[in-house]
């Protein structure tokens, strides 16, 4: 272990990070909403820390290894949620313990949008600005914007990004340089970010609405500046719109940038993990809407189908915005919409859940066994369109999947031994790990209710979903730690 | 510079480190072994593309079409130059580098123009590797010896001993010592540390020394160094791989050079071929055959097989035989640290052999020709000076004025057929060659722009 370039690169990312907190003294001044100090005190004491752990270590000049590089990305992602949280814990307004301005901070970095806070509607404009910027900061990846702007990192970079970059294929760059990879696929995301904020203005929402929700939609965060969600709009448009920018968000990113440097959205129809992601949303949305029809009868058939849309592609994508109580949806609907948030987004991109493109090499493999029973003979590889898949690539797809559902099991258990019904636990537990936000039962609204020790671990489900589990899970077994 | 490397076989993956190691430079690597290609992208920042390298989807794929040149290294001369035709012909790749090995095309020139195979620059490492052994062993004592200006000029590097007649002695009173001869010290390295010689720089014992003469007084310098040997006599080659031939090839009219190869079949082939040299069927590690073949009185033993390891071990074992200088060819640069220090004389790297004839194309600027030294850190370069005093940061200038980065020195200018060393009142003139030394090669982009014309005066 190179720990000496391991500290060096958390103070500076620190450091870095610490630059985050001066917009919201920005917009606390200009809305003046006497709440700049908890920010400045957060900025002070970040960047202090990060000074202080890089002072020490600041001539050390060795490349990472690839041991180092998981080290960095978990201890950055468990460092940064507990200073993110700093702003949260001094603020006077909130009165928040340590856990839950943790809690908070965490949920909007790895992008879930779990929230334990109520009345958002009253809240100072620049803590609604700050939860949602962390949110935008996490959905791309910190470290990927590290990467971007630290050239310095040299070699390592990569095992960085392949520490921190979701989905079972992390070799294929978009660039020679990985340095050119980050930045193209930050110019990607905030390309998306500004035409996601000029569609909600003109859909009707105010500047300081748009900025901050399209902060949370193209990240598939979920947070919101109001209590009742993209719900306290009221507006058909607004749905669609994010409808669109959530459906956009959850799409590998560097089909994006092919589409943006070929000028040219042919390769979206070709890709099959594109089109399995389209067929998953659109089955689930049509099973949604067919049921509201069914029990709410056609009264206001428009807003039905909007709203229906609307909850399956926020949930399936693990964006976690709401229009309605879904958790009061009628039939099997809310343990659908749950279910849905398993499969997630397209890998790439900056969606939460297992990812489309592992059910798909699954689902191939089923019907590859299928395929034998038939044929006792017959040589059939798993293909994802017309190119061949490793076997090195399916094994770890079933080796994520098994860690996925182990840990899953003994995190429901550990939260339903804390005194939760098992809905409750059951739901939290899918919101944390897959990155998706709201739940059912106690956690419908909000995590609010539970017990300390059940916000931990939902903390660690949300950082487990995050990183993939493979980067924490590594850290704690002794072969890491072994020279 | 976007560059595409097509094979990643020994010369392609050095070809790749040594580019990418400069942030200007984009590389992509193609190869049609898809682990090959992982464990390389684990190690440098590049993209990689698994496929046949002259196939034009694959080479799309690789990004041919912004590419700013083309190398192709793979095993096969065709590849290499059907993916250099398509690489012209689909993608207007500027400049196309490919290895080709095999005399038969080599000496065949009117195939590589624009309208038939269009291959800018044509290497082959077996030729640059066994020209670099001809001239170690026509200048014994050297330990490099790099061709400028066609050959006009020698940066010849060497290890001074106690009998050099310089060593102990300050570089000032090299003037003294050999007063009808035109040369500077280029650079020092002691303890593997670089230092750029003044004039009162004692040459210790140890040290090594990298000079740069006209080739006529190689000789004269080099007994300034070290102990001048006799002239090589009697060359044994183990290996009569590509390289083992050649190098037989081109000694055997002015040594006596034996050659030992184990495969009877090649051997009888390599025969037929030679005219002097005695091919050796036999194993070149085995003690029994190289005593009765005289080894304690060869000049030089060269083991040149394709394995690395045997090659280290028959030239130790030759050298505690008797033989006086032993040379190894040894690709990985681990090794070659491991036995320079030890009982071999000479550890010859292809790849930074070919890598400088590659380095020579990526450079920014005019830059004619490039070595690289001591595994990559440091560089001697030839580059032309073009455009006048104000367009230009070095011509119409001295020596001392123009800003050259630390580390970096001016050791000679040929200009037209002349070769003038460099002092520091020296000024350069428009299409000058200049030579350069540096001891620190990050400092290459500095030095690139040096050389640029400014575009705003032209």
């Amino acid at each position: 272990m190179n720990w000496a370039v391991v500290q060096r690169i958390l103070g500076l990312l620190l450091m870095m990070f610490s630059v985050t907190m001066l917009p919201p003294i920005a917009f606390s001044l200009y809305y003046n909403d006497h709440s700049w100090l908890p920010f400045v005190e957060g900025f002070g004491l970040t960047l202090a820390a990060g000074f202080l752990i890089w002072l020490p270590v600041h001539r050390s000049r060795k490349d990472l290894r690839l041991r180092d590089g998981f080290l960095v990305v978990a201890a950055f992602w468990t460092v940064l949620g507990t200073f993110g949280a700093a702003p949260l814990y001094f603020a006077d307004g909130l009165s928040l313990s340590f856990t839950d301005a943790v809690f908070e901070s965490m949920s909007g970095l790895t992008t879930t949008g779990a929230t334990i806070l109520t009345g958002l509607d009253e809240l100072p404009f620049s803590i609604l600005y700050y939860r949602q910027q962390l949110q935008w900061l996490g959905g791309m990846g910190i470290i990927v914007l590290a990467v971007a702007v630290l050239p310095m990192l040299g070699v390592g970079g990569m095992q960085l990004y392949r520490a921190e970059t979701p989905g079972p294929v992390k070799d294929t760059k978009l660039t020679p340089r990985i340095t050119e990879t980050a930045k193209a696929l930050w110019y990607v995301y905030a390309a998306f970010t500004v035409t996601c904020m000029v569609a909600y203005r003109l859909a009707g929402m105010g500047w300081f609405d748009a900025l901050c929700h399209a902060f949370s939609t193209v990240a598939i965060g979920g947070f919101s500046t109001h209590d009742a969600s993209i719900g306290h709009f009221d507006s058909g448009v607004i749905d669609v719109v994010a409808i669109v920018f959530m459906f956009i968000a959850g799409i590998n990113f560097s089909l994006h940038f092919f589409a943006w440097r070929y000028v040219s959205i042919k390769h979206y129809a070709k890709d099959p993990e594109f089109r399995a992601y389209a067929f998953m949303l659109l089955t689930v949305a049509v099973i949604v809407v067919f049921t509201l029809y069914q029990f709410r009868g056609f009264s206001d058939p428009g807003q039905t189908l909007i709203n229906g849309v609307f909850q399956a592609v926020s949930i399936a994508t693990t964006t976690g915005f709401t229009t309605e109580n879904f958790s009061l949806w009628p039939a099997a609907l809310p343990v659908l919409l749950i279910f849905a948030s398993f499969i997630g987004g397209c890998a790439g991109s900056t969606a939460g859940g297992i990812k489309v493109i592992r059910w798909l090499l699954i689902y191939k493999q089923g019907a590859r066994e299928v395929a034998r029973l038939v044929h006792p003979n017959a040589e059939i590889p798993v293909k994802l369109g017309a190119t061949a898949i490793q076997p090195r690539v399916v094994d770890a797809v079933w080796g994520f999947f098994s860690v996925y559902v182990v840990a899953f099991s003994v995190m429901l258990l550990a939260m339903m031994a804390t005194g939760l019904d098992q809905v409750t636990a059951f739901s939290a537990v899918a919101a944390s790990l897959n990155n998706l936000g709201p739940g059912l039962g106690d956690v419908a609204s909000g995590f609010m209710s539970l017990s300390d020790t059940a916000k931990w671990i939902s903390v660690i489900g949300m950082l487990l979903g995050r990183l993939e589990i493979f980067t924490l899970l590594v850290l704690i077994t002794p072969m890491f730690w072994r020279h | 510079m976007k560059i595409l490397i097509l094979g990643a076989g020994q010369v392609g993956s050095s070809a790749a480190y040594h580019l990418s190691r400069e942030e200007a430079n984009e590389v992509t690597v193609v190869d049609m072994r898809p682990d090959v290609l992982r464990e390389l992208q684990d190690r440098l920042d590049i993209r990689t593309v698994v496929g046949h390298a002259a196939y034009p989807d694959v080479l799309e794929r690789a990004g041919a079409s912004d590419a700013d040149i083309v190398v192709a290294l793979t095993d096969a001369d065709e590849t290499n130059m059907v993916a250099c035709q398509i690489a012209y012909t689909s993608f207007r790749t500027p400049t196309k580098i490919a290895r080709i090995r095999s005399a038969e095309y080599m000496n065949a020139n009117k195939l590589f123009t624009q309208d038939a195979i269009p291959i800018d620059v044509r290497i082959s490492p077996e030729q640059l590797v066994c020209s670099h052994i001809e001239q170690l062993i026509l200048y014994p004592g050297s330990s490099q010896v790099l061709d400028f200006a066609d050959g006009r000029v020698r940066l010849v590097g060497a290890k001074a001993d106690r009998e050099g007649l310089l060593v102990g002695q300050r570089i000032a009173t090299l003037k003294d010592h050999i007063p009808n001869t035109e040369g500077r010290i280029a650079a020092i390295y002691r303890g593997g540390k670089a230092m750029l010689p003044k004039g009162d720089t004692v040459i210790q014992e140890g040290d090594e020394v990298f000079f740069i003469t006209d080739r006529k007084d190689i000789r004269v310098f080099l007994s300034e160094m070290r102990r001048l040997e006799d002239p090589v006599r009697r060359v044994v080659i183990a290996g009569g791989g590509n390289i083992g031939l050649r190098l037989a090839l081109a000694l055997e009219q002015t040594n006596q050079v034996k050659l030992i190869e184990r495969d009877p079949v090649r051997a009888r082939h390599i025969s037929e071929q030679l005219n002097k040299a005695i091919v050796l069927v036999g194993d070149a590690a085995d003690e029994e055959l190289l005593l009765e073949e005289n080894i304690d009185n060869v000049d030089v033993f060269c083991a040149l097989t394709n394995s690395e390891e045997s090659n280290i071990l028959s030239s130790m074992l030759a050298k505690r035989l008797g033989a006086h200088k032993v040379m190894a060819l040894i690709n990985r640069a681990s090794y070659v640290d491991l036995v320079e220090a030890g009982s071999i004389d000479i550890a010859i790297s292809p790849q930074q052999i070919t890598i400088g004839s590659l380095l020579a194309h990526v450079r920014r600027g005019d830059v004619v020709k490039v070595h690289s030294l001591r595994r990559g850190a440091a560089e001697a370069m030839e580059a032309i000076a073009h455009g006048d005093k104000d367009s230009s940061k070095v011509v119409g200038r001295q020596i001392a004025d123009i800003e050259l980065p630390k580390g970096t020195a001016i050791v000679a200018v040929v200009r037209g057929d002349k070769v003038i060393i460099a002092h520091h009142d020296t000024v350069i003139e428009t299409d000058d060659h200049v030579i350069l030394f540096m001891t620190d090669r990050r400092k290459i982009e500095h030095l690139e722009s040096l050389f640029q014309v400014d575009v705003s005066f032209v």
